[in-house]
């Protein structure tokens, strides 16, 4: 068996005020998962993405890829955090152009990433002038536009109202299971981690721990059948039990 | 593709009653906007000459409207070369203040300690009044131009600096570590994060600044310019004090106040044109 693409190995990090966000945290990422971290908000899903990022530095514990993965990786945030100044098109293509590919030779892989989120056509667009879900489209394709083994996803769609969000999560799947990357999406929604994930962390907070692990077995890809399943509903039920579990252990 | 946030692209539909009154409410504010201001100058330049022509008010203690108009036109070839070296200061000491304050902005973000070292002295120059330095300046530095230019730059030089400097350090948090992950350079940080988001507090600057730097500019004439051919407007309201004739010192003041007013909008202009398509300052709102 290959190496996990990136082992969160009992990763604990304390902030200065001895607040511990994270408490010995153990992980493996394999290629293709699609992991949510649920919980209630302090429980340091924030941190664990961060820490991943390289945004910060565990205080104990380590985290490693697999050789010749290291650092590839997209981030997208809980609001789109484009730049307002630069149009559709520059905003995709900035992760390029700090690694010094030219708007020409970037021009291909940016449209590619914009139509894959549905938004070819928006390139000359300024982000003022788009809705919340298409800036939220935009921020993906600019992650995606690296071709990176990692996805992270800090609550992305947490802002959004509920029918752009299943549409949201509908394409998030496609795209999931075109390029397949692995997926870290952090929610605090059971309906949302449940649709999305083939694993779900569970969390608890005080100090920010993880609870336990749940696979959720439905076949890939999903779609609106899945949504009113059973099936769906009776791993919602689990879910929801584990959560609440979490929240009374804090 | 069918997307559910795409915006409704279709025709809009027949407008309503409240639409329409709307509408009318705007274009009778756009009509407002200048018509009455302009309504309000004529009202007081009618009220001033109606007072001077009842009181009979002698021409060299308040001259009526018609006849400081009436100066200006036979004083022109005196007034707007003064004119033009009021201006050419204002204008110079601008320059010197949007690049050495945007410079020392940039130098500050780029330093912690340079900023923490050398911001002091940037208040303490703008907390001085200029009347008060301009005449050691005078006394240092021989050329007159360059020593009004360099009271013009202390005044003006401080708006942009502090803002600049506070627009480099306003990106977005989020944006910031979005860098950090993809290894941008420290200046590709200041050329593609630091500087588009510190534009808006830098144009915001340079309005104020604009005004300023003519403000200096004319008190440091007045604190130690030069006389005769080469003086600006200062000199000639002085001059003009000294002989009397305060039809030219309404002249040359309304030269004064006309200039302001043309910085102000060109400065204003600029900041629209650069800002339009992003900021929300620009943006005229639906609403
Ligand atoms: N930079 C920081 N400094 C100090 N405390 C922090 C910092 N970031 C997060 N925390 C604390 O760590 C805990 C976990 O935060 P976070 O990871 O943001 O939680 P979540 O994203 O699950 O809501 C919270 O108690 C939070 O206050
Ligand atoms: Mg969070």
């Amino acid at each position: 068996m290959t190496a996990p693409l990136l082992a969160i190995e009992n990763v604990t990090k304390v902030f200065a005020g001895a607040v511990t966000a994270l408490e010995g945290m153990t992980l493996a990422l394999n290629d293709g998962d699609f992991v949510s971290l649920l919980g209630p908000s302090g429980c340091g899903k924030s941190t664990a993405l961060r820490l991943i990022a390289g945004l910060s530095s565990p205080t104990k514990g380590r985290i490693r890829w697999r050789e010749g993965a290291e650092g590839a990786l997209g981030v997208v945030f809980q609001e789109p955090t484009l730049a307002p100044w630069a149009t559709v098109f520059d905003n995709v293509w900035l992760p390029l152009r700090l690694a010094g590919v030219s708007k020409s030779d970037a021009r291909d892989r940016v449209e590619e990433s914009l139509s894959a989120v549905g938004l070819g056509g928006f390139s000359g667009a300024y982000p003022r002038e788009l809705s919340g879900g298409m800036k939220m489209r935009v921020s993906i394709a600019r992650a995606m536009v690296t071709k990176p083994r990692l996805l992270l996803m800090d609550e992305p769609f947490a802002a959004l109202d509920e029918i752009t969000r299943f549409k949201l999560n509908d394409d998030l799947l496609a795209l999931h299971e075109r390029l397949g990357c692995t997926v870290v999406f952090v929610t605090h929604s059971v309906f949302e981690s449940v649709f999305l994930s083939t694993r779900i962390v569970v969390m608890a907070a005080r100090p920010g721990r993880v609870i336990r692990e749940l696979r959720v077995s439905a076949p890939t890809p999903r779609d609106d059948a899945f949504r009113t399943s059973a099936a769906y509903a009776e791993q919602c039920r689990l879910t929801s039990a584990a959560l609440r579990e979490a929240m009374e252990d804090a | 593709m069918t997307a559910l946030d795409m915006p409704d692209r279709s025709a809009p539909p027949a407008i309503d009653l409240e639409e329409l009154a709307r509408l009318r409410r705007r274009r009778l504010e756009k009509l407002g906007a200048w018509a009455l201001p302009v309504l309000v100058v004529a009202l007081s330049l009618a009220a001033w000459d109606w007072v001077v022509r009842v009181n009979d008010i002698p021409h060299f203690i308040l001259p009526r409207p018609g006849r400081v108009w009436s100066q200006l036109l036979a004083d022109w070839p005196l007034l707007s070369q003064a004119l033009m070296v009021t201006l050419r200061i204002t204008v110079f000491a601008l320059a010197l203040a949007v690049s050495l304050g945007g410079g020392l902005a940039v130098l500050f973000s780029l330093s912690r300690w340079v900023e923490m070292s050398l911001f002091p002295y940037a208040v303490v120059l703008q907390v001085t009044p200029i009347v008060a330095i301009a005449p050691l300046i005078f006394i240092y530095v021989d050329s007159p131009f360059v020593g009004m230019m360099i009271c013009a730059w202390i005044v003006a030089f401080f708006p942009i600096l502090s803002n600049t400097t506070l627009g480099l350090r306003s990106a977005d948090r989020n944006l910031e570590d979005l860098f950090t992950i993809y290894g941008a350079t420290r200046w590709q940080r200041l050329r593609y994060l630091q500087l588009p988001s510190a534009m808006p507090y830098f144009l915001g600057g340079l309005r104020i600044a604009g005004g300023l730097a003519l403000i200096g500019a004319v008190v440091a004439e007045f604190a130690g310019g030069v006389a005769g051919r080469n003086g600006g407007l200062a000199f000639r309201i002085l001059e003009a004090s000294y002989r009397l004739n305060v039809p030219r010192m309404f002249a040359a003041l309304a030269l004064i106040a006309v200039a302001g007013i043309a910085i102000f909008a060109i400065t204003s202009l600029v900041s629209h044109l650069a800002l339009r398509r992003w900021h929300e300052s620009a943006l005229t709102r639906e609403r």
